[in-house]
């Protein structure tokens, strides 16, 4: 599923969404912000949280029944310290690759502009250190 | 007649998980062998984002020009606030994970869903860090939003 129609297609499904919250609920498709806010109890006006994550899981449903892959990169210990990073730096930081590097970067937001940069220069490096540096 | 919020959000989100799955955004491998320059890079994640940018653009764009939602709801999505250090490190540290995983919340939370054996020990991590500072960053009184 790497073909040219099905990354402009899948680009499009995602800007479709991002755009349809934006303009029907006058919200920011942020899936980090969206996440963090439900865990902590505050599913927003009328739980668009709620809705906007639930339909975002749902396709999950695909997964399940049809072939497509999903290779993880690493083992248990690796996975749970890169989920750990993952939340703490997208809390503090105040967005992921969603709302930062979609909503944000299409908003052209200074600060999103800003984080998109570094995070992806630093996954970058990261990918570097562990595929080049440490497995020799 | 005005749709529910609920029901446009829901859908809103399935469009963005469809998207996800669709493109192979939701397989790690393809978005390490993006962030993996110095192999064999695979340019399909830019492909992706920029054009869900290209979509979402010219909606923010209205919305911002109108001032308020479709329904006629007044909002206001700017963030005003400066480049600070809670932007730029966390940023940092996300990033180290995201190249640690090659997963992002978003098709994190969908592969935990979809029953992948690791996803579900992502997610749960990936919550405990956010829920962790969330708790720091009300203690040092701060005021990052999503």
């Amino acid at each position: 599923m790497t073909d040219m129609v099905h990354l402009v297609g899948g680009g499009a499904l995602i800007g479709a969404g991002a755009a349809l919250l934006a303009l029907a609920n006058g919200r920011i498709a942020g899936i980090s912000g969206a996440f963090g806010s439900l865990l902590d109890g505050d599913a927003g006006p009328r739980r668009w949280r709620l809705g906007f994550l639930l339909g975002l899981v749902l396709p999950a449903l695909y997964l399940l029944l049809g072939d497509i892959d999903v290779a993880m990169a690493g083992g248990a210990g690796w996975l749970l310290a890169a989920g750990l990073l993952v939340g703490i730096g997208t809390r503090i930081g105040s967005g992921c690759t969603s709302g930062h590097g979609v909503c944000g970067m299409a908003n052209l937001s200074r600060r999103s502009i800003v984080a998109t940069l570094l995070f992806m220069g630093t996954a970058m490096a990261t990918v570097y250190v562990v595929r080049h540096v440490l497995a020799g | 007649m005005r749709i529910p919020a609920f029901l446009t959000a829901l859908v809103a989100g399935l469009l963005f998980g469809t998207g996800l799955i669709v493109s192979g955004m939701t397989d790690p491998q393809n978005v390490l062998a993006f962030l993996d320059i110095a192999g064999n890079w695979n340019p399909a994640l830019a492909v992706v984002m920029a054009t869900a940018i290209a979509v979402t653009a010219p909606a923010l764009w209205l919305l911002k020009k109108r001032g308020q939602t479709l329904a006629g709801e007044r909002c206001d999505i700017a963030n005003r606030n400066p480049v600070d250090l809670p932007l730029v490190a966390g940023a940092i540290v996300f990033g180290i994970g995201w190249g640690m995983s090659g997963i992002c919340p978003g098709p994190g939370l969908i592969i935990a869903v979809g029953g992948v054996p690791g996803g579900l020990l992502f997610v749960a991590a990936m919550a405990a860090g956010m829920r962790l500072s969330g708790i720091v960053l009300r203690r040092l009184g701060s005021t990052a939003a999503p």
